[in-house]
């Protein structure tokens, strides 16, 4: 247990550097790092399903996209949620996100392996549909543009200001998905990871278990798209797309899944490539793709199970469990 | 809403399905034998459009775009599946592939830093220098295959895509193109009092022909039968001698094949742009998730099925019309997580 507070003790001096240096960088970092962090909590809530209980979700944009819905509309439209009352939009998206998975899962947690994966694509491409046509709610392709982010008190119009909210949530977030995974529950889940009949037969109610992790990865989803919203001050269609699902798939795998900080350095990563890169170079997204295929190729247990797998080697008392298995579960 | 209403938006499904029946088919065959999920069938079918524009461009002539285009398309699914989809045996050209690829990015990004001179033999040596230094040290890491494991094959493929997004738009630029077909296919016939573009008919002539050739292929010949044998059961198929690697190589490329003869048949009324890719790859998902994976007719099926649906869905209800589309396919895969005619 001591190698595991020491752990926590590294992810809090790293989450405590972040906190301090970030602000006095330029404000281009201040955002990046923003938009890094509302999304990290995307990434962790998949690495909840993929890594703690091996669902392969590829329709996770679905509860990012009603969050950061919610957010737009109800600021656009009825002028909501831009004093104290942001608060009220946290809850409600976070609710919003998590009845929304209540419902998909009812669809989608019958199904195993691949289907599961088909199923939960099908239900996050309702969710596009619904953003990219429905023009009245939601302004069809161009999207919603809002004006200025909350003020209560606290002008979180103020990028650093925002971004130590940000930071807030995602702080507790990570910390509340920790303890999570490490309660009995979580351990449960685990279970049913490595071999869900053997958890049937101890008599567990492996289709509830599945289904009540999935509803808190859409809440945290939802949250996620709050402040994705409020990062942005623009939401669209793009949001909601396939390819944002299937990125926050690839930042898990990429630091290594089921390890939850692998998937906040999965998002850093990427983001870093790519909002710095596409400042620099048009050919950008060659280097994501490349990351892609070598990171499924070559490092199929991600960064954390490179890590591991270097501690092991050199004989210090870590036990390599991400070497012992898989980074996902085969079906 | 009369009849004439009804007419035109069923044939206009139709011929809609008709391009969806190309995309899918290959789709769901790939699935069918390989197991894999194939995200990168989309830029097949961009490309596909892509490459019949230059052949356009270079030759003037449409119909012979159509096959070389095709064709040319199903050589690069042939290469992707065997370096990086099945790659037993080749491990070496595909260490040296990526190797390659990282070479010239690091080229690229040396140049771009001011690093070396934009001068082509500076170039070449970062390059090789890079591939060799990648290549030795690929060739030290043993990989984990990627056959058994959905999501990774996932992730890989979309990759992929994003390489072949990034390429076409190197390669083609951004603009909107669009693919004319010869004049003798602009035009219009009239039955029964309605307008019929000549060239919806010929989509539709099209996807029958491929579509019944195929089942043909499928059900009556020794090489479908042992199609037919490996989607069922794979490792029985090898048991009783069918080489079903060569097969998985053969319906791989069948399907990037079909694909592009979709973008290519498709660019002509869609047009052909950046973006386009990952916007026809869910509606070819929809197709094969509703005819169920593996399964031609349930693909012709479910190709009637996207089609019919998205045309009336756009029409009668448009504010909810790709919710219309996706939302039965949720329904059925709930009820039937093996599609309408997949078998498990």
């Amino acid at each position: 247990m001591a190698n595991q507070q020491f752990k926590i003790l590294i992810v809090a001096a790293t989450l405590a550097t972040l906190v301090l240096i970030v602000p006095h960088s330029g404000s281009f970092v201040v955002l990046l790092a923003t938009r890094a962090m509302a999304f990290a909590i995307l990434a962790m809530s998949v690495d909840l399903l993929l890594g703690f209980t091996g669902l392969s979700s590829m329709g996770q944009a679905a509860y990012f996209g009603v969050g950061a819905y919610l957010t737009a509309v109800l600021a656009t439209k009825f002028h909501f949620g831009l004093g104290w009352d942001f608060w009220i939009v946290v809850i409600l998206g976070i609710l919003l996100g998590a009845a929304l998975a209540a419902l998909f899962g009812l669809f989608a947690i019958r199904a195993g392996g691949v289907y599961f994966l088909m199923i939960t694509l099908a239900l996050g491409q309702c969710v596009w549909g619904l953003a990219y046509r429905w023009n009245s709610l939601t302004g069809g392709d161009n999207g919603i543009n809002m004006s200025g982010r909350p003020n209560f008190g606290l002008d979180l119009g103020n990028e650093v200001t925002f971004f130590y909210l940000v930071f807030a949530f995602f702080a507790v977030s990570m910390a509340l998905m920790y303890v999570l995974v490490r309660s009995p529950f979580g351990q449960s889940l685990a279970g049913i990871r490595e071999r869900e009949l053997r958890m049937q037969i101890l008599g567990y109610n492996t289709w509830l278990h599945k289904y009540i992790a999935f509803i808190i990865a859409g809440g945290f989803g939802g949250l996620a798209g709050v402040l994705w919203a409020q990062t942005n001050g623009h939401v669209s269609p793009e949001t909601v797309v396939l390819t944002t699902s299937v990125d926050s798939l690839l930042m898990v795998v990429l630091g290594g899944s089921g390890t939850l900080v692998g998937a906040a350095i999965g998002t850093a990563i990427v983001f870093g490539l790519r909002e710095y890169l596409s400042t620099l170079v048009p050919w950008w997204q060659y280097v994501l793709g490349g990351v892609y295929v070598l990171t499924i190729l070559y490092l199929p247990m991600g960064l954390m199970g490179l890590l591991s797998g270097v501690r092991q080697r050199f004989g210090s008392q870590g036990k390599g469990e991400g070497l012992k298995k898989l980074a996902t579960k085969p079906s | 809403m009369n009849t004439q209403f009804w007419v035109v938006q069923a044939f206009n499904g139709v011929s809609y399905g008709a391009l969806l029946f190309l995309v899918g088919s290959g789709l769901s065959l790939i699935f069918g034998v390989m197991r894999i999920v194939n995200l990168s069938h989309g830029a097949y079918f961009l490309w596909g459009g892509y490459i019949a524009l230059s052949i356009i461009a270079a030759t003037g002539s449409w119909a012979l775009s159509l096959p070389l285009a095709a064709l040319a398309v199903a050589l690069i699914g042939l290469v992707m599946e065997r370096l990086f989809l099945r790659s037993e045996g080749f491990e070496f050209i595909r260490n040296a592939v990526i190797g390659l690829g990282l070479g010239l990015l690091a080229a690229l990004a040396a140049v771009r830093g001011h690093f070396i001179g934009a001068g082509w033999v500076q170039f070449a040596v970062v390059t090789a220098l890079v591939t060799m230094v990648f290549f030795f040290v690929f060739s030290r890491v043993s990989i984990i295959p990627i056959e058994t494991d959905v999501l990774r094959q996932v992730l890989l493929t979309v990759g992929f895509a994003f390489l072949f997004q990034q390429g076409a738009l190197d390669i083609w630029g951004g603009n909107n193109m669009d693919i004319n077909p010869p004049s003798a296919l602009t035009q219009s016939i009239v039955v029964g009092g309605t307008y019929l573009p000549l060239y919806r008919v010929f989509m539709i002539g099209m996807a029958l022909t491929f579509g019944i050739v195929l089942w043909l292929v499928m059900e009556k010949t020794r090489m479908g039968a042992a199609v037919r044998a490996t989607v069922d059961d794979a490792q029985m198929a090898r048991g009783v001698g069918i080489d079903t690697n060569r097969i998985s190589m053969f319906i791989f490329a069948l399907g990037a094949f079909l694909a592009a003869l979709g973008g290519v048949i498709g660019g002509a009324f869609l047009g052909i742009y950046p973006g386009l890719d990952f916007e026809i790859l869910p509606l070819a998902f929809a197709v094969v998730i509703i005819g169920g994976m593996g399964s031609l007719g349930g693909a012709a099926i479910g190709a009637l099925a996207v089609g019919l649906a998205d045309n009336f869905g756009k029409a009668l209800f448009p504010e909810v019309s790709y919710f219309t589309l996706y939302a039965p396919m949720v329904l059925i895969l709930a009820i039937k997580p093996t599609g309408l005619f997949g078998r498990d």
